[in-house]
């Protein structure tokens, strides 16, 4: 099944939830509306044609200084019917905000932690919403493009 | 220990001076703390391998800090992990001698501009007194290094130890 007919299915039930297909991906992949995401993940968490049973992937990604834009990258995969699906959603990078889905999927607990952890986007509704690789007094985030380092941590100087 | 059989046998008694009988016994019994941070301990593992073994200079890694007199400190230390090493350090008793082995420890090896999270160097939080050089260092390597550091110890005065000389020059 390819990523439009998804859409298509998508769009039956939850008209304003698919943005657009991002076809130069692979696997090709659909952007979604930040506010329908968890009733979207719901449908294709549910669906009988699709199932995505698995959460493969959650990443973060900066897409730099002009754009001023976060995206989260999520990539599902049906075990039964053996579909991969991309799907992302763009958050405004002053205030990153996008709902959880450790209600659907248990896997997206500690991937949800990892994106808070070096990308500072924030999941409304996760259970334990703490850094998982940084110290917990840690200052930034460090995978966004505009990061700069402490000079000092605890007394012990930063840079080279 | 050939020259020590041949003195034993004639009396039974061998003349030396108390520093040189100290240091003979520390060096020739320097316990390692079981300790690695990333990938320079396999290295360490293997140095104490049957085909390197590191015993023939009563070199038996420790699982306590307590009981060790030497810390390797073969690998990477992240700030996270830079507070559990000091600690470490800490519980070990006097003397206490440091080996930073390989260019993490030794700079921060590859993650010198970039890692955000690692220590350059581990000398910026506990005394060093063998740096060995290598990516990993093979295990001829680090036993070169150890070799180094009994070098130090044989040259050690009970009046002025070695291992607290930064200790007595910070007193004012």
């Amino acid at each position: 099944m390819t990523a439009i007919e998804i859409k298509t299915l998508i769009d039956e039930s939850l008209p304003q939830a698919v943005i657009q297909v991002v076809e130069d991906a692979s696997p090709q992949g659909l952007e979604l509306e930040p506010h329908f995401l968890v009733e979207t993940m719901l449908f294709l968490h549910s669906h009988p044609q699709l199932y995505f049973d698995s959460l493969s992937c959650i990443t973060g990604m900066d897409n730099g200084a002009e754009l001023e834009e976060l995206e989260v990258i999520y990539n599902l995969y049906s075990l039964p019917n053996d579909i991969h699906l991309m799907t992302k959603v763009k958050l405004e990078k002053k205030n990153p905000v996008v709902d959880s889905l450790t209600g659907i999927w248990r896997t997206a607990d500690w991937h949800e932690r990892e994106v808070y952890d070096l990308f500072g986007i924030h999941f409304n509704q996760h259970p334990d919403l703490r850094r998982i690789l940084l110290p917990a007094d840690w200052e930034g985030h460090p995978l966004r493009k505009d990061y700069k380092e402490q000079s000092y941590y605890r007394g012990i100087e930063v840079k080279y | 220990m050939g020259l020590l059989d041949q003195k034993l046998a004639q009396g039974g008694i061998v003349i030396s001076k108390l520093e040189d009988l100290l240091n003979w016994a520390r060096l020739s019994s320097m316990w390692p703390m079981g300790f690695g941070t990333a990938c320079c301990a396999i290295e360490f593992m293997s140095a104490q391998s049957t085909p390197y073994d590191m015993d023939r200079l009563g070199m038996i890694p420790r699982a306590s800090p307590r009981q060790s007199d030497v810390m390797i400190v073969a690998g990477t230390v992240t700030f996270k992990m830079a507070d559990r090493v000091r600690r470490l350090y800490e519980q070990m008793a006097e003397p206490r001698y440091v080996v930073s082995m390989g260019s993490c420890s030794n700079c921060g090896g590859p993650y010198w501009e970039h890692g955000y999270h690692v220590v350059k160097g581990v000398d910026r939080i506990i005394p060093v007194d063998v740096y060995v050089p290598g990516c990993p260092p093979r295990p001829e390597a680090l036993i070169g290094g150890l070799i180094k550091l009994q070098d130090k110890v044989r040259s050690e005065s009970i009046i002025a130890p070695k291992a607290v000389e930064k200790l007595l020059k910070e007193k004012p």
